[in-house]
């Protein structure tokens, strides 16, 4: 019978939530790395039981960690992020030249058939690989290098690349955002770099439809249409019909288009989950009620969905890594909130319940759907 | 054999409990001391100065014989009770965070 496991990173530690297809009852097993801040973890689709995951400290810094039995040990492998060449300068938030400095993990991409490759986006941005299971990492000079890298500047979470999307149908294209830098393509297994953020408009920056400077929170794409992505942005939710070359708006009805988390469903490639969050500086839901809301046109028209999630008094956020689907039957949405719990729905989002209440603030969460 | 107490997370990575001793080759400095540490215990790397400046992290300070040791060059070497065995060098995780 197939089961789940949902990985949920935390500020201080990981959790590992496992049921049966049901969904109804879950085990809950950690914290993993108690202490630690864990930006990420996930599984790689060739090798469900090897997992990943992103461990930091401002004591200790990064370190990176490895499972081979689905989470229940783990082994620390390589934390050496060294950018390639010189690495110059981006700029700060108050537009000097800044030199480029590691500072952390935000998101490990295990690669779709080899487990032991791995694409991990660092702050300050970068796209670092893996081939050896975690123990060294080389960068992708030409991201930074591509000609816009200088103009670069951190979002208020700083400058960090936080979504890598690998296209299952072309090995040589993946996708990446930035914050606040936008998103970014490779048709060439990452040698050359192209900024893709013709059609967003930014009203935060002083030419809104800049090459670069978008403050992109989060892309999600269904792996059977690969050349469509939808975007979460700081403000606006996008979509693009041509792997990026050109973007449009799909916010449509929502109560408002700020936000982070955006998924797709796993078996209708025009269903899209998002949180709407009040505003840029206030960072929790409107009216104070938590509600997901869903298209199942590919966006523009949203229905909110709430029952099951608190419609009162409810203040927590969404982070851009904290929403995720399984692949049973009957769709399971998750995600997790900064108040520390872990939301499922296992029929598409029309019913939600949550799987614990009272974790750590949620940086992430990853779903495995286990033959 | 020089005698190091680590903050709790690093013990934990390369667990360890209590107290680790070391062999170090004389002199006994911060670096031949975090260079020997780091032989034994490869998941350390990093975790007490940067890999490619070897700079001390912010958040750590070395401790021993009552005295803040963690200006000192890392080159300088220990006091005679830290290269003695008799006394601990002290890696301690800064009061900070939340």
């Amino acid at each position: 019978m197939s089961s789940v496991r949902v990985l949920v990173g935390t500020r201080k530690g990981a959790f590992i939530l496992t049921s049966d297809a049901k969904r109804e009852q879950w085990e809950v097993a950690g914290p993993h790395f108690a202490g630690w801040e864990i930006y990420h973890l996930k599984g790689s689709p060739a090798d469900p039981n090897r997992l990943y995951a992103s461990q930091w400290t401002g004591w200790h810094g990064q370190m990176i960690q490895r499972s081979g039995d689905g989470g229940k040990t783990w082994a620390p492998v390589g934390n050496k992020f060294a950018y390639d060449g010189v690495p110059g300068t981006h700029q700060w938030y108050d537009g000097t030249p800044r030199p480029w400095e590691f500072k952390r993990v935000w998101h490990l991409e295990p690669s779709l058939t080899d487990p032991d490759t791995v694409y991990a986006g660092v702050e300050d941005a970068a796209l670092f690989r893996s081939t050896d299971a975690g123990q060294t990492w080389q960068e992708f000079p030409g991201l930074r290098g591509h000609g816009t890298g200088s103009r670069w500047q951190p979002g208020a979470g700083g400058m960090c690349l936080h979504t890598i999307l690998l296209d299952p149908t072309d090995p040589q294209r993946i996708f990446i955002a930035i914050s606040a830098a936008g998103a970014f393509r490779t048709d060439d297994g990452g040698a050359t770099w192209r900024p893709i953020n013709r059609g967003l408009r930014s009203e935060y920056i002083p030419d809104p439809a800049a090459e670069v400077g978008h403050c992109v929170h989060h892309i999600s794409m269904h792996p059977s249409r690969p050349r469509v992505l939808f975007m979460q942005k700081h403000w606006d939710v996008m979509r693009s019909d041509d792997a990026g070359d050109s973007w449009h708006e799909v916010s449509g009805n929502l109560p408002t288009d700020f936000g982070f988390a955006l998924d797709v469903h796993a078996h209708e490639p025009d269903t899209i989950y998002v949180v709407p969050i009040k505003s840029d500086s206030e960072h929790y839901p409107p009216e104070g009620k938590l509600r997901v809301y869903r298209s199942r046109t590919g966006g523009n028209e949203w229905q909110a969905l709430t029952q099951g999630l608190p419609q009162r008094d409810c203040y927590v956020n969404v982070l851009r890594d904290a929403m995720a689907v399984d692949s049973l039957d009957s769709c399971g949405v998750y995600f997790g909130t900064t108040g520390g719990q872990v939301y499922a729905s296992p029929d598409g989002g029309d019913h939600w319940a949550p799987i614990v209440r009272n974790l750590p603030s949620v940086l992430s969460v990853e779903v495995q759907t286990l033959p | 054999m020089i005698r190091l107490i680590l903050p709790a997370h690093l013990r934990t990575l390369a667990g360890v409990a209590g107290e680790v001793e070391i062999e170090v080759h004389p002199p006994a400095t911060q670096r031949s001391v975090l260079d020997a540490l780091e032989a034994r215990y490869p998941m350390l790397r990093g975790t007490i100065r940067d890999h490619l400046t070897g700079q001390r992290r912010p958040f750590v300070r070395f401790f021993a014989c009552a005295e803040d040791l963690s200006h000192q060059s890392p080159d300088a070497p220990l006091p005679e009770p830290v290269a003695s065995g008799a006394e601990p060098l002290i890696l301690v995780g800064a009061i900070a965070g939340g």
